[in-house]
């Protein structure tokens, strides 16, 4: 039985990630700057420049709202997906408790989301309306994606120890989300009867309620919170249990 | 209480492993044909006490690896039942877990902290451990620039500072130079004074003829012999040889 600090160890795995990534990229951080930036440049020049009549306030930052959280959860999740297989030699040769690699996986891509949601505030500060007291919902909402991440990254891990074509599903799931997540338009446009269903998909909810808070000031709705939260822990349950039952048979698949 | 029991236990691996494709898995849905097993272990059982060193021979496919493995609580058994009474430190393969462009001490802290090993106890634990690998001097450099021989002291020099209640090697002290082998067996006899148990994989039998106190030779994943070293391997070389006799053009 392992008897370790788990939380030294996954730190420990997040710091590995993280000093590799960057070690071997002269500009690190600053691809994590540039990339949201120039998505909301084009997306702002296409619906602003080339569609016009959207009448959303605040355009470019509305758009920034989606792509932030977007891009931790699909960079987060096709990491997770991967964690795996990029660690045969810890499943197969260190006894060490096997749900440590995706969740550390899913956390060394936190500190690229915590530099995006960085730039995000600044510029909300800089061009957007003014702070308010609902702001405290910030570190909540982006806890719960972080749940929900994880959540996902221990289901598509393991299950692409199986199926190892559960990789090119993670990537194109995340092509079709980027349309049905609320990125680049607004809630408000999406016919009614699809609205509850929007409201379970913890990205689209996410992205609601941000802009909620940062552009118009208020708390987001206590039914959104309820069910991303639902989700979230729902996802990071199933998750660890699947993750448990599929491990046993990880050493005579890798 | 043994510290490893092994009762009755097999292991099976599907043939088809390694490429799995959903196209692999629908071939095999759809298709009436039966998926053939590998039987990597066959019905074995035996114990393991508290204190002693045991060695593993067999020739390569034997089952010794996935034996470790199993020990190691790596793998589940298909049938039967494995029990493991105590903290294993695993040594399975040079450096399992290094990554090469983490430098030496990086590298240190990580496989320690997978090892079990918590935040205080290793800064307490570094310095020995440093020493005892004898790379202190390339401690801060990236592990790319380490010979194989330097990675295995390290990673030696973790394991054994990690104070495991069982030390399982797997064929991996023939790496490094004769100095620092003869290093290793001394912790390895220090470590066994304190009370320490080894499970030891090996081809080479004068390493098990030394160190062990009893062997177990593995054929194909049966169990063919198990007592006395130097009985144990008698009949195993005696064997080899055979086979290698008879793979002979004459």
């Amino acid at each position: 039985m392992w008897k370790g600090d788990y939380t030294f160890t996954t730190r420990c795995l997040v710091e590995k990630d993280f000093k590799i990534r960057y070690r071997n990229m002269s500009l690190g951080m600053f691809w994590s700057l540039l990339n949201p930036l120039i998505m909301m440049g084009v997306l702002w020049f296409i619906f602003v420049k080339v569609f016009p009549g959207n009448t959303m306030p605040y355009y470019p930052l509305a758009v920034l709202c989606g792509i932030v959280p977007f891009n931790f959860f699909s960079i987060a999740w096709a990491n997770g997906t991967s964690s795996l297989l990029d660690s045969v030699g810890l499943v197969k040769r260190v006894p060490v408790p096997r749900q440590i690699i995706p969740i550390a996986s899913v956390f060394s891509n936190c500190m690229h989301l915590l530099i995006q949601v960085g730039l995000l505030l600044v510029l909300v500060l800089a061009f957007g309306p003014r702070i308010n007291i609902e702001w405290l919902w910030l570190p909540v909402l982006w806890a719960l994606e972080i749940v929900f991440v994880c959540g996902l990254a221990l289901i598509f891990s393991a299950v692409n120890v199986y199926v190892r074509d559960a990789r090119y599903f993670v990537e194109s799931a995340n092509n079709i989300l980027f349309w049905l997540v609320p990125v680049f338009y607004s809630f408000s446009i999406i016919p009614a009867r699809f609205r509850e269903i929007y409201m379970y998909n913890p990205i689209a909810a996410l992205v609601m309620a941000l802009r909620n808070i940062l552009l118009e000031g208020r708390a987001p709705a206590s039914s959104l919170l309820s069910k991303l939260t639902l989700v979230s822990f729902g996802t990071l349950v199933v998750g660890w249990f699947v993750f448990k039952k599929l491990q046993e048979r990880f050493y005579e698949y890798l | 209480m043994s510290l490893i029991e092994f009762d009755h236990v097999t292991k099976t691996f599907p043939h088809a492993a390694g490429r799995v494709l959903l196209r692999t898995h629908l071939l095999r849905w759809f298709s009436s044909e039966k998926h053939t097993l590998f039987y990597a272990l066959k019905n074995i059982s035996f114990t393991m006490e508290r204190g002693e060193c045991l060695g593993i021979v067999g020739r390569n496919g034997a089952g010794k690896s996935t034996l470790l493995g199993m020990v190691a609580g790596l793998a589940k058994p298909n049938g039967g039942r494995v029990r493991v009474n105590g903290r294993v430190g695993a040594l399975l393969e040079l450096g399992s877990g290094f990554h090469p462009d983490l430098s030496g001490a990086e590298n240190l802290v990580l496989n320690a902290s997978l090892l079990g090993i918590g935040k205080k106890r290793i800064a307490e634990l570094f310095d020995q451990i440093v020493e005892f690998s004898g790379v202190a001097d390339f401690i801060n450099e990236p592990l790319r620039t380490f010979s194989s021989g330097m990675s295995l002291r390290l990673a030696f020099s973790v394991a054994i500072h990690t104070e495991p209640d069982l030390l399982l090697i797997d064929e991996i002290l023939g790496v490094g130079d004769s100095a620092f082998q003869a290093k290793c067996a001394d912790a390895l006899e220090s470590y066994r004074r304190r009370g320490g148990s080894l499970l030891f994989v090996s081809h080479s039998g004068a390493t098990v003829r030394k160190m062990c106190d009893r062997a177990i030779w593995l054929d194909h994943g049966e169990l063919m012999m198990e007592g006395n070293p130097d009985a144990v391997l008698k009949e195993y070389e005696g064997t080899s040889e055979a086979v290698a006799a008879a793979a002979q053009p004459t």
